[in-house]
């Protein structure tokens, strides 16, 4: 299934949410374009709501941490949401789980943006 | 499935599109070697990586050049071999993804997820000149072998007739 992105603001804060699959192609241009284009419109705390991302490569797994060290040299953060059993094995394989922060509360990612007001 | 060896081969083109067509194609053929889900998961994946790395490192992206995808199903494990036409890359030279100087790195993991989820995985000189992946899994374990996976379902005659 190809990836969809839509977003919503939470105060401060974006979140977008994700479905489908973060591969090769057009998965991981969309995640770029989204998140390069929040960032270029000054939403630089966001949150990637991964719920219903049931599958991610190497490609994928790299565009989350593009996305996520874009988003630190522009001054702002990126958290991960909900992880799928799947995407949550594969980033404890690639030692990235201690990298990103990962929240199973929506609430709670919001809040843990600094002087966020949700 | 039984023990008769079965070969399948296939040249693919540079492209995006033939990596998804050779992960679909390698999972029919696991699931029709009988394993369960994760292990086809793995298997996918592996073949995806496979052919990414040949894709974007190997053949550099060029349309002029091929992705050859070959699946050997033997009695104990199921065979894939992805060779590209590249010049060759040396294993120990992969930098290891999860070192603490690369962890942040864009790309780079996907001969680490290979190695990890297959049971064998190797890359050799290929006959083109590029680089051949080799990799394995062992086939699942049949309980009532010849029954295909599924099971012992009509596969006993009465008994006491």
């Amino acid at each position: 299934m190809a990836l969809r992105a839509t977003h919503r603001d939470a105060g401060q804060c974006t979140v977008v949410d994700l479905s489908g699959k973060i591969t090769l192609g057009e998965g991981s241009a969309l995640l770029r374009k989204t998140v390069r284009g929040l960032l270029d419109e000054k939403r630089t705390h966001i949150v990637l709501n991964l719920a219903d991302v049931d599958y991610i490569d190497s490609s994928g797994i790299g565009e989350l941490v593009s996305a996520y060290t874009t988003a630190k040299g522009r001054g702002g953060e990126l958290k991960l949401l909900h992880l799928t059993k799947k995407v949550h094995d594969l980033l404890q394989l690639t030692k990235l789980y201690t990298v990103f922060d990962v929240y199973t509360e929506e609430s709670a990612a919001l809040r843990s943006f600094p002087s966020a007001s949700v | 499935m039984g023990t008769d060896p079965k070969h399948l081969e296939v040249t693919l083109e540079t492209q995006v599109e033939s990596v998804n067509l050779a992960e679909e194609m390698c999972l029919r053929v696991a699931e029709a070697a009988g394993f369960g889900e994760d292990d086809c998961y793995k298997i996918g994946m592996s073949v995806r990586e496979g052919v990414i790395n040949a894709f974007h490192y190997g053949n550099q992206e060029r349309p002029e050049k091929k992705i050859h995808l070959a699946v050997d199903l033997t009695g104990d494990k199921m065979i894939i071999h992805v060779l590209d036409e590249g010049t060759g890359f040396t294993l120990a030279n992969v930098p290891d993804p999860l070192a603490e100087e690369n962890l942040l790195s864009t790309s780079g993991r996907g001969i680490f997820l290979m190695r990890a989820f297959m049971d064998e995985f190797d890359v050799v000189p290929g006959r083109t000149g590029g680089a051949e992946i080799v990799m394995a899994k062992k086939l699942p374990l049949q309980e009532n072998p010849g029954s295909n996976g599924q099971g012992n379902k009509g596969a006993t005659p009465p008994q006491g007739a």
